[in-house]
């Protein structure tokens, strides 16, 4: 248990914001929600929740957080996306909006609404070796999903046909699938265990 | 490395509620062309509703108002990636199967168009795809989450740009959770009967404080400070129909409101997105509406 003495930030610009906190207090973190770039600078760990990433993406530049996010990620800060989340954390975004961006951090290319619309959102048990059995209850919704994985990046979990849905690398992990709405914590319990092990000193100097 | 082990389910319960819970903390914003939608797209909107007329439009044209020609809805569909919601009247269960065949992400159940049935809410259970449904009040959001309604937005007085209906009915429906919470256990049998809502959907709600589903404010929203003002008495989100497109500076007033709705609690931010905007809707009161002119009253 090194390091991580300040609280973990869930970035709450829009999107399931709630579902994550309260996982991850149910977990005993101490949670702070994250909109400013004094937000970033006080944060050991973060989440990125489901929401919509081009609406997320533009409000994280609007209000100034995608720099200090994109600085903070790149000097280690350990990251948690799911959804909307893991669109945001790949260097590649297929299909986004004109003009969308993400903050990087995953050597992966990921594409949004995979499935498609609304009529193909669905839930189903997937088995996540890194996490162990039980199998984990996935939901999925107008989901994206993981179309190349870069040589650093682990490929954590995988739909029967072959299709990516859960990676990490590193201090970075990502889910298609919303472990915030099944109340599963073992997800967020992998974060968190990545922010203890972590170095990350924060990115201000003192 | 891993695999499937069950099978898929889709439509279930949960993925119609998530599909609301991903929309928090956002603007669902009314077009009726696909020009406007891609202009709410890029606005920051994290959905659009898909519509023939707004609601102002609706109400100065009067007739009946129906469900959107398909091909208008394609059109919006293939304009964006953001989620797109269509409306079918009230009752009108082949609407809302036609919406359905079309692959909209939700169907609004809307007192905004003219109802097919003063009786019968649809039975929004058989559904793949899930519905929001408006109420203006407690034992009316109930009811429509018994019939399967996976996600609320109070009524407000759609078309009308006066905000005071839509505070009255997200003020009515709080206080009436606060209530519940209150009550003794013995005593939400009758609360269960004075709502019109059953037992156990109201102790639910009397045991975690919120809706079973998400909850956004609709109806005459059409400045910043409206849709802060929402989401601080407790919205989860905030629906904006003719506040955007029927005023001065479409694109502007949509991108600020997108930035309220996030910064809702925080004036200075929110000071600043309301400068400049332009000529807001010109509105009416809804105090000078005569009362069969009055959306909100549609449904019970």
């Amino acid at each position: 248990m090194a390091g991580s003495s300040g609280p973990i930030g869930v970035l709450a610009l829009q999107g399931d914001v709630r579902e994550h906190r309260s996982i991850l207090e149910r977990l005993g973190a101490e949670v702070r929600l994250v909109r400013s770039p004094d937000d970033v600078a006080a944060i050991n760990g973060l989440v990125i929740p489901g929401g919509e990433s081009s609406v997320i993406d533009k409000l994280a530049r609007v209000f100034g957080v995608r720099e200090p996010l994109r600085t903070a990620i790149g000097a280690g800060l350990p990251v948690y996306g799911t959804c909307a989340g893991l669109i945001l954390l790949a260097d590649e975004v297929l299909d986004g909006i004109v003009g969308q961006v993400s903050f990087g951090g995953l050597d992966v290319s990921v594409r949004r609404n995979a499935f498609g619309s609304q009529a193909d959102s669905f839930e189903t048990e997937l088995m996540v070796p890194v996490i162990g059995a039980p199998p984990m209850h996935a939901v999925f919704i107008r989901a994206p999903v993981v179309e190349r994985v870069g040589p650093g990046v682990e490929t954590i979990a995988m739909l029967s046909d072959g299709r990516v849905v859960a990676v990490r690398q590193g201090n970075i992990l990502g889910s298609s699938f919303h472990p915030e709405m099944t109340n599963d914590g073992r997800f967020h319990r992998l974060f968190l265990d990545n922010v203890d092990r972590s170095q990350y000193q924060g990115t201000v100097a003192g | 490395m891993a695999e499937i082990v069950e099978k898929s389910e889709f439509g279930s319960h949960r993925v119609k509620r998530g599909l609301a819970e991903m929309l928090k903390g956002g603007v669902i914003m009314d077009v009726v062309t696909a020009d406007q939608a891609r202009i709410a797209e890029d606005a920051g909107a994290v959905a659009v509703m898909a519509l023939e007329r707004v609601p102002a439009d609706i109400r100065s044209q009067g007739g009946v108002a129906r469900m959107s020609d398909p091909d208008l809805i394609d059109g919006i569909i293939n304009a964006v990636s953001i989620p797109v919601m269509a409306k079918a009247r009230i009752g009108h269960f082949v609407e809302a199967q036609i919406l359905q065949a079309l692959k909209v992400d939700y169907i609004d159940e809307s007192e905004v168009l003219s109802p097919a049935d003063y009786v019968n809410h649809i039975d929004k259970w058989g559904f793949n795809v899930p519905f929001v449904c408006g109420a203006t009040n407690l034992g009316e959001a109930l009811r429509r989450i018994t019939e399967g309604a996976a996600m609320i937005r109070s009524k407000g007085e759609a078309g009308t740009g006066d905000v005071s209906e839509a505070t009255k009915h997200i003020r009515t429906i709080n206080a009436e959770i606060r209530r519940l919470q209150s009550l003794n256990h013995d005593e939400l049998y009758v609360a269960a009967k004075e709502l019109q809502a059953p037992y156990t959907l109201v102790a639910e709600v009397a045991e975690t404080g919120k809706l079973p589903v998400v909850l956004f404010t609709a109806g005459g929203v059409a400045t910043p400070a409206d849709a802060a003002m929402m989401m601080q008495l407790g919205a989860d989100g905030v629906f904006v129909g003719s506040g955007i497109f029927k005023s001065g500076n479409p694109a502007e007033r949509a991108v600020a409101i997108v930035k309220a709705t996030t910064a809702f609690d925080d004036p200075g931010v929110l000071a600043q997105v309301s400068r400049g905007l332009g000529e807001a809707m010109v509105g009416i009161n809804v105090s000078d509406l005569a009362a069969p002119h009055r959306l909100a009253e549609r449904g019970w």
